[in-house]
């Protein structure tokens, strides 16, 4: 077995400490910007919900603000935004490098792409439920809560499990300005040294991340349909 | 009691505005049925939506007993609504929860502990039949049975009022009726006051003591229901009115001169139709009898509200002109209204 990876995976086997670490460092972009990119889309997707027109809270001029500014930054690609935001990123992380360093840029490239596929899913939510938990005396934090967030489990899940994807593919972009990770690795590697075969072990990890992540938003979502 | 004055409100869309209810003043008494028609448009679910403030009215004020809805504050108002059910055409159950969940949707901030809430919600669920759906999703109801969860959701705050906005448009005849009765009997069970917006007289028959008629955002006509049936005073009622009855037809027959209109001297076409309540009684045979005519019913429809009967008959009626004009005399002394449509004159 040993022998066999060997010979198939020459140049990882040689760097296999590297590797590893190389694969947790993508773990932990992707658990922090991930856990703060959750919180903040949420938030955002969860307050354009709800001021928009006919919301429960309309408000022009919140809504027309975050209309606007997600829209901006969506427009900038990613590779600009890592540019564009390192002093921001040293303000707050310290740093512009490394994992650290990848974690403000990643969560301004997520959290606008996150708060749209919230507002997409929340859009689903067949207004008369709105106005049956109105009748029976629900307040709006009840109705955001128990009506909302709760109806619309199915369509978060699914939000999410995309966002979550493409936040990986993200985290292999911010690899290739020096934040580490499987990006990283597969560049330094297999594409500066023409190693090829680490290259496609990054690539099957990323496959299986992916996997597991798709898995498991199928299954949260199958969860709540009924 | 459910009391308005001088309630309006209006839509602002775009730059032109919608009256949607103009200057409406009712008064709605404690454990009655109520029924609300109109044509599509006419302001009925914004009328009745500002009952529980789902609809702010832009002028005039809301009355439940002796609270004035419109002047109270957001938290007020939503204790006030817990006590006011409401149930929509098309259900609105949350489809993620299951029906006892549904049902004990409203019960969540009531106080009541666990035990209790369970308690109350089975008997909920006996009272409109579906004990053994609890574990059931709305998705794997029939639109009856999904009316019938809706119904015991609005009823777990024990309200003393029930809103319906078109409850059975999406049912069938049968459900229909099975929902209407259901609904009668909450009615004499709680002392439940009901408005139920349709516009299917035949709900307004079926249940309704007194009923509103709504056209373009006013109340133009109001009164108990076999009043308004038996004699309609605006063109709307009227046409409500001949919607559900067939005896206009007559005038159609008789254009297209179809056989059975075709009149032999001594004979004539009269319609009778009820005009008060009055108890069921012989009075076909009784003329018959007592004025020595023949009696040819052509067609009719004679319905009961409550226990008096309400429609009419169109009918040949044959024999000596002077019987038939004392036949219309008595008959028109016991409330039947009675019209000649036509006559073919006397017998040489
Ligand atoms: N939220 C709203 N914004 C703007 N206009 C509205 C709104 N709700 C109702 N209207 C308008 O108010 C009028 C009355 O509407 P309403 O829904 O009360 O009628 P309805 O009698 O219930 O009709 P239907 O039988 O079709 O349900 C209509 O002209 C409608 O377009
Ligand atoms: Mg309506």
């Amino acid at each position: 077995m040993q022998e066999l990876l060997n010979d198939l995976l020459p140049n990882v086997m040689t760097k296999l400490p590297d590797f590893y670490k190389s694969v947790g460092e993508t773990l932990v972009m992707l658990l922090w910007s991930g856990s703060i990119s959750f919180v903040l889309g949420m938030i955002l997707g969860i307050t354009l919900t709800m001021t928009k027109k006919g919301g429960i809270l309309q408000n022009t001029v919140i809504f027309q603000i975050l209309d606007k500014g997600i829209n901006f930054f969506r427009s900038i690609p990613f590779i600009i935004l890592l540019a564009g935001l390192i002093p921001l990123t040293r303000l707050i992380a310290g740093t512009a490098i490394g994992v650290e360093g990848a974690i403000v840029p990643l969560v301004f490239g997520t959290v606008p792409f996150y708060s749209r596929q919230i507002e997409a899913a929340l859009a689903e939510l067949n207004p008369g439920l709105v106005e049956a938990a109105q009748s029976m005396g629900s307040g709006k934090l009840e109705i955001i809560f128990r009506v909302y967030l709760k109806e619309c489990i199915g369509g978060i899940a699914r939000g999410t499990t995309i966002t979550a994807i493409s936040l990986i593919g993200l985290t292999a972009m911010a690899g290739a300005v020096g934040a580490g990770g499987l990006g990283d690795f597969a560049i330094r590697f297999g594409y500066q040294r023409n190693q090829i075969d680490v290259t496609y072990v990054a690539v099957i990890v990323l496959v299986l991340l992916v996997s597991c992540i798709q898995l498991f938003g199928t299954y949260i979502e199958k969860k709540h349909t009924h | 009691m459910i009391r308005f004055e001088n309630v309006s409100k209006r839509f602002e869309a775009e730059g032109h505005a919608v009256e949607a209810v103009k200057n409406v003043n009712l008064e709605m008494e404690k454990g009655k049925i109520y029924g609300i028609i109109g044509f599509s448009g006419a302001g009925k679910s914004t009328l009745v939506r500002c009952i529980n403030l789902l609809e702010r009215p832009t002028n005039g004020k809301v009355f439940i007993d002796d609270t004035e809805l419109t002047g109270l504050s957001d938290k007020e108002l939503r204790e006030k609504r817990k006590k006011i059910g409401m149930i929509f055409q098309h259900f609105n159950l949350f489809s993620s929860r299951n029906v006892f969940q549904n049902v004990s949707y409203p019960l969540k901030h009531s106080g009541l502990k666990k035990e209790e809430i369970n308690k109350k919600v089975n008997s909920l669920l006996e009272l409109v039949g579906l004990s053994d759906k609890a574990k059931a999703y709305p998705s794997q109801l029939s639109g009856g049975q999904k009316q019938r969860v809706a119904i015991a959701r609005a009823l777990a705050n024990d309200p003393h009022i029930l809103l319906s906005d078109e409850a059975t448009s999406a049912l069938d005849p049968q459900t229909t009726k099975s929902i209407l009765n259901l609904l009668k009997e909450l009615n004499e069970r709680l002392q439940i006051t009901i408005v139920v917006i349709t516009h299917e007289m035949q709900v307004v028959k079926e249940i309704c003591v007194k009923v509103f008629v709504m056209e373009d955002g006013e109340v133009v006509e109001d009164g108990d229901v076999f009043q308004v049936f038996a004699n309609p005073k605006k063109k709307i009622t009227k046409d409500f009115v001949d919607s559900t009855s067939n005896l206009n037809k007559i005038h159609e027959l008789i254009e297209k001169k179809v056989s059975v209109t075709e009149l032999f001297p001594g004979e004539c076409i009269l319609k009778f139709k009820y005009l008060e309540r009055s108890v069921s009684e012989a009075l076909v045979s009784q003329i018959s009898r007592q004025f020595h005519l023949d009696i040819n019913i052509i067609f009719g429809n004679i319905e009961l509200i409550g226990e008096n009967p309400i429609g009419g008959l169109v009918s040949i009626v044959k024999g000596k002109r002077e019987d038939i004009e004392e036949a219309i005399y008595y008959l028109r002394q016991k409330n039947v209204g009675v019209e000649v449509i036509l006559d073919a004159g006397v017998i040489e």
